[in-house]
């Protein structure tokens, strides 16, 4: 098998790898690319520790080939942070102690952002049941679903106060952020 | 203020403990930084990975690794040859890493490769010639202990006469023809607990309900696989990074089955992803570093999830006998239990700990356990989360909730009649001390959730649980920084938190910000013996050390201030983060900050640290108690946890969240345990389920949130009162869900798990008979 070069955007940067083409993208990310912040905990889909974004939409990247994501965009937990700026959700999961061991917080934290990018008012069920590819073993969901549904509030409440200080704005401001995306609502 | 008592003078004021300040891990576990086992790498490490048995039980006639050998890119093949016995080593863990002659389950070990990347290692492994002969092979605990089962160990374990055990006369029933085999049997241990006259005490009751149950062999289920480097020199220092709950004990096992000095290996911990007991031995670890030494370089070995689950620890398979006698007003007069727990292919399945903790809740005059611990062709059982202790409890709390019903007491009012309280010999031997069971009940009674009106097709349960907690070997170091900073070095895992509780303990006991205190998990050869991070005894162990390492780091504190100021040391005190003259005839100096103290180390003496270690006891006892509601669906069997309550003792929560969070986990593992999860075998003894997919833990849209109220009884070992959260959770969930299940629908669940077809087939069982 001849090694494939790919050109692809992860994180919103430029990045080039060869690999074989039986990896996964999980495989390169982690053992070509040094970005181990997403976890094997299965490969084969079952666990979301891998999860991240392919064109925005969440993934496992243990079931995506690196060979296919050339051209693509790729968002992994390393780019969720701004700078030294948490984004909320890794906020809330903090001061919830919505994480014990940690191993699937990654998984967790990009599947949730998916959630808030597409509903920022969910109820408990939409996201139990959105987080449900995502497996924990140590804290029984609890605080996880309390420190998303939290972030969800405070997001909600940053954009009605923006939409106030902004009363020019077209569109209402849950659909604002929702289309430009968590990641830049804070 | 005592500085160092052996005996922990209670403090009850906090100013730090019991508030919840954010992990000092968790910025790096919530951006990905943080560094699990497999997000290790060495500089030129080789891809490590293992041959695993297909058979559940065959004899390993030959193993050609030639062509393997021969292939470009393969460095290394080792087999049981190149772990060569050494004495003194644990037999069964040495076997268990590796198969010796027989493969004695599917998954078990049988030779591994490293090479340049993992796809020759895949193709090195599947060039390997194994030649197997295929033997009759057991998994199930009550079929192995008959005389007609394939021994494991020939010779090793006393032939028995089957129909003198109890298990024959009060399980089976069936006498069986032949009685003993000449090479032994599958029984590698007896116990016997208890007190009083059992007979003579059922003559008493009113009441009698005795059952058989069965639960099924469970994974602890860690999201994170086993996963290790290391790295073997020519010189024979060695490092190994790896996930585990027990640094200390991977160096020295692994040094004792490789024949090493234990000073050449150096073991870094890395953040682990999840144990509840299954990381508390070696498996890979042993190999990888065989691997390492045969081919002069480092090598990473990370197990697949189907590895994990074929064979790391799953937890034992039981199958019980429960008898309870009582009284029309509830009081429990006799109690009898047999149990038997078998434990894979090794001995030691937790079965000694199931006996002691089954009556363990209840204060009772005669009672009896007996325990079989039994080996059949299943992975070695690994510890989960209190060992032993949820399976007796489902069956004991299943025939208390039985009781209860058939005398119309409430199920909560019957255990608080019959709750061990101070003073209550227990079960399994020793008296307590002060206890929380009574207040649980109480609590879980005045909760709103018991109010709560059931509709149709709902029910509630309701069951206790107990847990001892351990103690153990522990070493703490503090030391003071030049800016009045600390940092502290424990050699006890940090499971789910344990570092900020550890740092809020440190700033209590000095006075100063939590944000002050910097906790590492130091590497082997930096700090002393530490025991596992196991049995619930992390906060109450390293706890207590970093207590008394601080006491002692405040000592050398006020002798340099004693120093500065010219006055006697016994003149000097310590009171909010800075050293004081301890009264008026000391002299009338100012305050020294611990800043100043710091910054003054060096002219007044040298670097300034705390140390302290202890074999440490007064672990305390938690009791717990759950209730629960569910909802069955009539048509399919199905069933919704609707609501969860977990009530339990924590002595003194150090940091809330986390005590919480282990009051959640537990729960919701417990939950899997009752309605998805088990080992499925076929046949041919192979599992059939060895994956997330089929093997289902609970996942978030199957749960309610779990709520939580933390009771604290203080424990006297502890200066703070503190007693261990983490296991206690665990035991009453198998009993609870069952019983709100038969409030339900009026079907005793006595088989685990209680799938929605086993629910259904009970509950047309019940209308057929109604019919």
């Amino acid at each position: 098998m001849s090694a494939v070069h790919v050109s692809t955007k992860i994180n919103g940067d430029d990045v080039e790898f060869v690999c074989r083409p039986d990896e996964s993208l999980l495989d390169v990310l982690r053992d070509r690319l040094g970005m181990t912040g997403s976890k094997e905990g299965c490969g084969t889909g079952d666990c979301g520790s891998c999860s991240v974004t392919l064109d925005g939409r969440l993934v496992c990247s243990c079931l995506v080939m690196g060979a296919e994501v050339g051209g693509h965009e790729i968002g992994t937990i390393e780019g969720m942070a701004q700078g030294d700026k948490l984004h909320p959700l890794q906020q809330k999961f903090l001061e919830g102690a919505a994480l014990q061991c940690g191993i699937c917080t990654p998984g967790f934290l990009i599947a949730a952002r998916a959630l808030l990018e597409r509903n920022m008012d969910p109820t408990e069920t939409e996201v139990r049941y959105w987080l449900a590819g995502n497996l924990c073993r140590c804290t029984g969901y609890d605080k996880i679903v309390r420190a998303v549904m939290d972030t969800a509030k405070d997001m909600r409440k940053a954009a009605a106060k923006s939409s106030a200080k902004k009363p020019a704005a077209k569109k209402s401001p849950a659909k604002k952020t929702a289309k430009k995306g968590a990641r830049h609502a804070a | 203020m005592p500085l160092d008592a052996n005996t922990p003078d209670l403090r009850t004021e906090f100013k730090s403990v019991g508030t919840r300040p954010n992990r000092p891990d968790g910025v790096d576990k919530v951006t990905g930084r943080a560094r699990f086992g497999a997000d290790f790498s060495a500089p030129g490490q080789l891809v490590g990975l293992v041959l695993r048995s297909p058979h559940a039980h065959a004899r390993i006639k030959s193993i050609d690794t030639s062509a393997a050998e021969a292939l470009p890119g393969v460095k290394a093949v080792i087999t049981y040859k190149d772990i060569p016995e050494q004495e003194g080593c644990d037999k069964d863990v040495l076997v268990n890493i590796m198969a010796r002659g027989t493969a004695l389950y599917d998954g078990h070990a049988v030779a591994a490769v490293a090479a340049t990347d993992a796809a020759v290692a895949r193709k090195a492994l599947k060039l390997i010639k194994v030649d197997y002969k295929v033997l009759k092979h057991v998994t199930d605990v009550d079929e192995a202990m008959k005389p007609s089962a394939p021994v494991l160990h020939p010779g090793r374990f006393e032939p028995v006469d089957y129909n003198s055990l109890e298990t024959a006369s009060h399980v089976s029933g069936k006498q069986e023809t032949k009685t003993k085999t000449r090479e032994g049997s599958n029984i590698a241990g007896r116990y016997v607990f208890g007190h009083g006259d059992v007979d003579k005490g059922f003559k008493q009751a009113d009441i009698i309900v005795e059952h058989e149950f069965k639960t099924e062999a469970t994974h602890q289920g860690y999201i994170e696989p086993h996963a290790c480097v290391a790295s073997v020199s020519s010189d024979g220092m060695a490092e190994l990074w790896v996930c585990t709950q027990g640094p200390f004990m991977v160096r020295d096992v692994c040094a004792s089955l490789l024949g090493m000095d234990v000073s050449r290996l150096r073991v870094t911990p890395s953040e682990i992803g999840g144990g509840f007991g299954g990381k508390t031995t070696v498996f890979i670890e042993p190999v990888a570093l065989a691997l390492s030494r045969k081919a002069g370089k480092p090598v990473k070995v990370v197990m697949s999830r189907s590895e994990v689950f074929r064979c790391t620890g799953p937890t034992s398979s039981a199958s019980m006998w429960v008898k309870i006698g009582a009284k029309k007003d509830g009081t429990f007069v006799a109690a009898d239990a047999v149990l038997k727990y078998q434990g894979g292919a090794f001995p030691g399945s937790p079965v000694e700990m199931g006996a002691m903790c089954a009556f363990a809740c209840y204060d009772l005059r005669n009672v009896r356990i007996v325990g079989y611990d039994v080996v059949t062709n299943r992975p070695k059982q690994a510890a989960y989360r209190a060992p032993g202790a949820p399976m007796s409890a489902f069956a004991v709390e299943g025939v208390i909730g039985e009781i209860a019903d058939k005398l119309g007491i409430d199920a909560i009012d019957i255990r608080l009649k019959n709750a061990a309280k101070e003073g209550t010999v227990s079960s399994y031997g020793p008296t307590f001390g002060p206890v929380g069971l009574v207040e649980t009940l109480e609590a879980a009674k005045a909760h709103k959730n018991y109010k709560v009106k059931l509709g149709k097709n709902q029910g509630r349960g309701v069951a206790s649980g107990f847990w001892f907690n351990f103690a153990g070997n522990t070493c703490v170091s503090i030391n003071l920084n030049v800016d009045g900073t600390l940092a502290l070095a424990l050699g006890t895992v940090d499971i789910g938190g344990s570092r900020a509780s550890m740092c809020l303990m440190a700033a209590e006991e000095l006075g100063i910000a939590y944000d002050d205190v910097r906790a590492i998990i130091a590497d082997t050869s930096s700090l002393g013996y530490n025991d596992i991070s196991e049995g619930s005894r992390v906060t109450f162990s390293s706890g207590l050390a970093t207590i008394k390492a601080v006491r002692d780091l405040k000592k050398r504190m006020c002798g340099r201030a004693a120093k500065i100021w010219g006055i006697p040391e016994d003149a000097v005190k310590w009171e909010n983060g800075a050293a004081h003259p301890a009264g008026a005839n000391a002299g009338g100096f100012d305050p020294l900050s611990i800043k100043e103290i710091a910054a003054q180390a060096s002219a007044t003496g040298g670097p300034l640290a705390g140390h302290y270690e202890i074999n440490a006891e007064g672990a305390g006892p938690s009791f717990a108690t759950h209730v629960c509601d569910v909802e069955v669906d009539p048509e399919t069997g199905a069933m919704k946890v609707l609501r969860y309550l977990v009530v339990q003792d924590a002595g003194k929560a150090i940091h809330p969240s986390y005590v919480e969070g282990q009051y959640q986990g537990g729960a919701v593992q417990g939950i899997g345990w009752v309605l998805n999860e088990e080992y499925f075998y076929g046949k041919d003894g192979t599992l059939q389920n060895a994956g997330f997919l089929d093997y289902r833990i609970p996942v978030c849209s199957d749960v309610p949130m779990i709520d939580t109220v933390i009771v604290e009884v203080p424990n006297p070992g502890h200066p703070y009162g503190v007693r261990g959260v983490g296991e206690t959770s665990i035991v009453p969930p198998l009993a609870c869900v069952a019983n709100a299940v038969s409030s339900a629908i009026g079907v005793r669940a006595r088989t685990l798990p209680m799938s929605p077809p086993k629910v259904l087939a009970a509950i047309e069982g019940v209308a057929a008979s109604k019919a």
